[in-house]
């Protein structure tokens, strides 16, 4: 497959690891954390691990959407999929997450509304077909995926399809970036920065991370050479600073057109993110001006106080703080079938990679 | 599923037939070996690429059988029918499995029709029990030995990203039809070739590493596989990169896993490459002394990494 065979090339994946290996002090322990899940599950789907020195120590971050969503917005889905004439559009991922007493996915098997979609201009396609249902696209995800989404109410207004509505659960990376860069319990020598949100915000957003934290940092690819190619650059580097190693997708700045959508559509707030609370700004709501397009008011889900996962760490996982193997219900009580913890339920999320791919000494 | 079955209707159930969970169950009639299987389709949308779920209903049974070493003779067919199915529908879904079982060289030899209220089934769901002549007997996940070899008859997934394409609109590069295909032809070759097979199983749902697993779960050997030997054609590849799957639990409805001795490998592949169903056939593991029980993959990369059962289904990913 074309851009993708080429950066799976295993002579060249070899000479990085004999680069790194080369490059390593071994009497340092370098901790690196991959912040975005899909890092994540390709260092364990290519078994990268096994390839790079004992010493690299790699961490992993809160980058995975579906894994950092609060237990209080699944039951909101859980809530409006239960009422009559909405159906609930959604990713994926998103039907197994637990939220506090149940999931969409049993929600559905019990007769509740949600219907699995790629991306929210289908969901958009589906307000169209069925003009009288309530179609609610359910907006998880970073900086990646909210520029589609943005345009999704842009046209939905445009062409006065006045049954879609998003509940917004949007966030944004680097304030969380900057609340684990500040954490005093995670020791983190570097970040591999996730690439696709990057491809949309560009690298400046991240320049605290160098500046204040004194982090280094690479903006990585998510292909086996582009993990490898980003590590060394990471050991190599020599004073704190962003760097591109994706630099086939990623510019300085970004993606001007996507970032004027998602600032006409979205503004920002406070949000809460599973495991690691509450931070500033980290999230956004849509304007007052497309208000006839947000779920929150449309429908104003009424909830009762959530209930966290009892004995679930996703929490320190997603902040890297402890590995999925130190959690006494992996394996056992929370397993992809059966997930407690989110980061067991999402593709990208750490407890299912380690689950689903665990090296072999792991398992 | 497993659990399910195994919780629910093996305990309930018990007998020494049923316990062997074989694809299809081996009886002895006046000492007579007979396979006798049944499954059912419920396959969303009816018609898709490369196939329809009446030729699937039709093959899914002759390879059940066709896999225990058997030669598939007699079918049942049992249909249940939504209120209000076009009739040039139903026809369609008919012809196609008069020539299914014409393909097969079986006989569709009793039925059951029923017609429920709309919205109580979904268009149409067939059931097929097929039954077969035992003409190997020797086929037994027991009989596997350390060394022994894994071969794929060809390209994998092909038929779940058909399906998948077809059931949600989507296009990827190239357009992948379903692998859906009797394989009692090319079973009968592999059987009169080599005396040293030691298994076969049609990879369906869960695909190959879920079959993988089932085979040498409790085994004292594991099974390595080697990802650049992994048959998978570039649609499905661009299919599984785009939606976040992994082609080794997609599920393959004209595929054969073939667990043969080392040393009759190479005549094995010979006389599957001289069928059309085996033309791609390769071998992709062995029985390895590490990982007993366990399933772990060589990675293109050069690393390796265990390849666990299918739990639920796959679901695409956010992003």
């Amino acid at each position: 497959m074309k851009y993708v065979d080429e950066f799976r090339d295993r002579r060249i994946i070899s000479r990085l690891a004999e680069e790194i290996s080369d490059a390593v002090d071994l009497s340092h322990t370098y901790n690196f954390m991959e912040v975005c899940g899909t890092h994540t599950m390709s260092i364990f789907r290519f078994g990268l691990k096994d390839i790079l020195p004992v010493n690299i120590n790699l961490i992993s971050g809160p980058g995975c959407p579906v894994c950092v969503t609060p237990n209080d917005y699944i039951d909101k889905a859980i809530w409006l999929a239960n009422q009559k004439n909405v159906i609930v559009a959604t990713f994926g991922d998103m039907v197994r997450v637990p939220g506090s007493r149940s999931s969409l996915e049993k929600e559905r098997s019990r007769g509740a509304h949600v219907k699995i979609v790629y991306s929210s201009i289908d969901a958009l396609e589906l307000a169209r077909k069925n003009p009288d249902q309530e179609i609610v696209f359910l907006g998880i995800g970073f900086e990646t995926t909210i520029p589609t989404v943005a345009q999704s109410i842009i046209i939905a207004r445009k062409e006065k399809v006045g049954n879609y509505s998003v509940l917004c659960g949007h966030k944004t990376m680097p304030e969380a970036l900057k609340l684990l860069a500040g954490d005093e319990n995670l020791k983190v020598d570097g970040f591999l920065l996730p690439g696709h949100v990057s491809a949309i915000i560009g690298a400046k957003p991240y320049e605290f991370l160098a500046k204040t934290f004194k982090k280094r940092c690479v903006i990585a690819g998510f292909e086996p050479i582009d993990i490898m190619q980003s590590i060394l650059m990471l050991i190599e580097q020599k004073k704190p600073d962003i760097a591109i190693q994706y630099t086939r997708i990623i510019s300085k700045t970004g993606n001007k057109l996507a970032q004027e959508s998602i600032r006409k559509v979205f503004e920002k707030t406070s949000s809460s993110w599973r495991g690691l609370g509450v931070i500033e700004k980290s999230g956004l709501k849509i304007k007052k001006e497309f208000r006839a397009f947000d779920a929150e008011v449309k429908f104003n889900p009424k909830i009762l106080p959530g209930k966290d996962n009892l004995g679930c760490i996703c929490g320190d996982v997603l902040k890297g703080i402890k590995t999925p193997l130190e959690c006494k219900l992996f394996g056992r009580l929370c397993i992809p079938e059966n997930p407690v913890g989110a980061c067991m339920v999402s593709s990208e999320g750490a407890c299912a990679a380690y689950y689903k791919y665990r090296a072999k000494e792991n398992g | 599923m497993h659990k399910l079955i195994d919780s629910m209707f093996i305990r309930e159930f018990d007998n020494d037939i049923l316990n062997q969970k074989k694809d299809s169950a081996i009886l002895t009639v006046r000492n007579k070996k007979i396979a006798f299987t049944t499954d059912s389709y419920v396959v969303s949308p009816i018609f898709f690429p490369g196939g329809d779920i009446g030729s699937l209903a039709v093959y899914g049974t002759v390879n059940d059988i066709s896999v225990c070493g058997a030669r598939p003779l007699y079918i049942s067919l049992a249909l249940i029918i939504e209120e209000g199915l076009d009739r040039f529908v139903l026809s369609k879904i008919t012809s196609s499995i008069r020539d299914a079982a014409k393909r097969s060289g079986v006989k569709i030899v009793t039925g059951d029709t029923k017609v429920v209220g709309r919205g109580s089934c979904d268009k149409i769901f067939i059931n097929t029990s097929g039954i077969g002549e035992v003409y190997y007997d020797k086929l037994s996940a027991d009989s596997i030995k350390k060394g022994d070899k894994v071969i794929i008859s060809g390209p994998i997934g092909d038929h779940a990203i058909s399906v998948l394409s077809k059931r949600e609109g989507i296009k990827f590069g190239t357009s992948v039809k379903s692998d859906s295909a009797p394989l009692n032809g090319l079973i009968s070759k592999i059987l009169k070739t080599s005396s040293k097979v030691r298994f076969m199983r049609d990879p369906t749902r869960g695909g190959v590493a879920t079959t993988l697993n089932e085979i040498v779960v409790g085994k004292p050997f594991g099974i390595s596989i080697d990802e650049k030997e992994l048959p998978v054609r570039e649609g499905v590849r661009q299919a599984c990169e785009m939606l976040g799957f992994d082609p080794l639990y997609l599920a393959c409805e004209g595929r054969v896993i073939v667990i043969a001795a080392a040393e009759d490998t190479p005549k094995i592949l010979k006389a599957m490459h001289q069928d059309a169903a085996g033309k791609m056939a390769k071998v992709v593991g062995k029985m390895s002394s590490e990982c007993k029980g366990r399933v772990y993959m060589k990675t293109i990369a050069g690393g390796t990494r265990f390849v666990d059962m299918l739990t639920g289904e796959q679901l695409p990913r956010i992003c």
